[in-house]
């Protein structure tokens, strides 16, 4: 039998939201002390760093006193931290570290120690999408989903009902960015920011970041640490295309599906076993494709699922129970607030806590359908 | 445009790449051209040097009908550099008759979602802009005029 892996550390800054005195590498440096103080554990007790590109697992680890038997720099979007999560599981099942450090912090809305967006006029995007007039996310992302309206009858009323669903979470989330409840009318009389998506279901833009610290479970019960752990039950992985244009098919994700396969299996769930769902929501047809993708509705199904209020509180499964990108907070790269919420959710420290959650999953996405990661997590054995 | 305004912003110009400098010296003779396996013979793009449907590097540049439909596209209201003055524009996906998909924008026609049917007849036409010449898909019924809105 395999190691059990666990999550023994997880921490947000302390504040997210609108931070312009603080820098991206602060805010990492923030989540990872947030997160080792809350494992109980010190920098000693961490010999592997994972993080995306800038600021890097190697300036992570020397600001933080830390000497590394095992980097991972993974940088595939927004989701990267769910590749770390499982890329240090494989670590440490290897015997090549023991216990791991995962760090986010960007600074999206303030640009504090932000490394430029530009894309070269060379490049995949500089060639093939940014003499179009993209914006960014906002009109890239976006740009699948009338080619999915058409073909499973998804109304803007339904697209909309995401936004509504996830204020509904987030109305009961002090922290979140965004809690005054909408209806689907407030959402569809918000401003138009790339048709058909208004501006309410868009994602945030923030400041923030967070952590977590993954070690096995021997190593756990040996350390000692503070808060019970959350087992990484089943991961997967995959990608895409680099630029949306080449996806294979405007209706479904093909790496939301490979990965989500993936955790499943080796997580060895079904669909009835999850109490609780993340979905990173950059826009609101995010969820529907994931919903989709990952087979927990039918094709064409999920827009009257959400609008239901099935994803709601007290709904049969409830998701986005932070509020997600739309309402809590989106950095820049969500997945870490993802994940962060399934853990609270399985300590039973969430804010909209869900009653008698034993099995969570996250699906991260990154760039614009470029990669997805999916994690499987418990609090307990399988 | 009044002089004494200040120099408009340029749109983007892409800058071609070795692997897709045939892409940008076709757009500028106004010829669509996208590659093409030799082994399994489907079309592809965005240039590359491998074939992604069955990985051979036995491929070659061939000239396509710039025929295509409308596969999806929204419509931007918020100006990217070059675009403020253009109104809402479309920012669009378009699938040639060959079968392969591009980005691009919708001209020729207003933009408003009523005269963007999904699955509508397009054709190419081209812009120049700086040293490069970038294809746009207009209405096939329109007249034969690149780049106008
Ligand atoms: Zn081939």
């Amino acid at each position: 039998m395999s190691t059990d892996i666990v999550i023994v550390g997880a921490a947000e800054t302390d504040e997210i939201g609108r931070l312009p005195d603080r820098s991206v590498f602060e805010l990492h440096l923030e989540g990872a002390c947030n997160a080792l103080a809350d494992a109980g554990l010190t920098k000693d007790d961490v010999d592997g760093v994972a993080t995306v590109g800038t600021p890097g697992p190697v300036q992570v680890a020397h600001a933080l006193g830390i000497t590394p038997a095992w980097l991972d720099g993974t940088s595939v979007g927004g989701t990267s931290f769910l590749f770390h999560v499982r890329h240090a599981l494989a670590a440490i099942r290897a015997g090549l570290c023991h216990t791991v450090l995962i760090t986010h912090g960007e600074s999206g809305r303030s640009r504090v120690g932000a490394p430029p967006r530009a894309f070269g006029r060379d490049s995949l995007p500089g060639q093939f999408e940014l003499p179009y007039g993209t914006m960014g996310p906002a009109t890239t992302f976006t740009v699948t989903a009338l080619r999915y309206m058409k073909e499973t009858g998804l109304t803007h009323e339904q697209l909309a009902s995401v936004a509504v669903a996830q204020r509904r979470w987030s109305s009961r989330n002090p922290r979140a960015a965004m809690r005054d409840l909408v209806t689907v009318e407030d959402v569809l009389a918000s401003r138009l920011v790339a048709y058909p998506f208004h501006l309410l279901e868009c994602c945030l833009v923030t400041d923030g970041g967070g952590a977590l610290v993954v070690t096995s479970r021997e190593r756990a019960e040996a350390l000692g640490t503070r808060k019970p752990p959350v087992y990484v039950l089943g991961s997967g992985e995959s990608a895409e295309s680099p630029i949306i244009s080449q996806m294979e098919d405007f209706t479904t994700s093909r790496s939301f599906r490979l990965s989500s396969q993936a955790a499943f299996a080796d997580a060895k769930i079904t669909h009835a076993d999850v109490d609780h769902l993340m979905i990173y929501d950059a826009f609101a047809h995010v969820p529907i494709y994931g919903l989709e993708d990952m087979g927990f509705v039918g094709r064409g199904e999920a827009g009257a699922f959400i609008e239901e209020g099935h994803t709601s509180p007290g709904g049969r499964l409830p998701m986005n129970t932070n509020g997600g990108g739309l309402s809590y907070t989106h950095t820049g790269m969500y997945g870490m607030f993802a994940m962060q919420e399934s853990i609270r959710q399985l300590r039973g420290e969430a804010a909209a806590q869900v009653p008698d959650v034993e099995v969570g999953v996250v699906l991260g996405n990154g760039g614009m359908f470029m990669s997805a990661a999916t994690l499987v997590l418990g609090n307990r054995r399988s | 445009m009044p002089t004494d305004q200040p120099a408009a912003v340029p749109k983007a110009i892409p800058k071609p790449t070795p692997e897709t400098r045939p892409f940008w010296d076709g757009a500028a003779a106004g010829e669509l051209r996208v590659q093409r396996c030799l082994a399994c013979l489907r079309h592809y793009f965005y240039p590359r040097p491998v074939c992604p449907h069955c990985g051979t590097s036995d491929v070659e540049w061939v000239t396509v009908s710039g025929r295509a439909t409308l596969y999806s596209y929204v419509i931007s209201h918020r100006p990217a550099p070059g675009f403020a003055e253009d109104g809402p524009y479309a920012i669009a996906v378009v699938e040639l008759e060959e079968g392969v998909r591009m980005m691009t924008n919708i001209v020729g026609i207003e933009i408003t979602p009523e005269n963007l049917e999904l699955d509508m007849p397009l054709r190419v036409v081209f812009e120049p802009r700086g040293d490069v010449h970038v294809p746009l898909f207009a209405p096939a019924a329109a007249p034969a005029t690149g780049g106008e809105r």
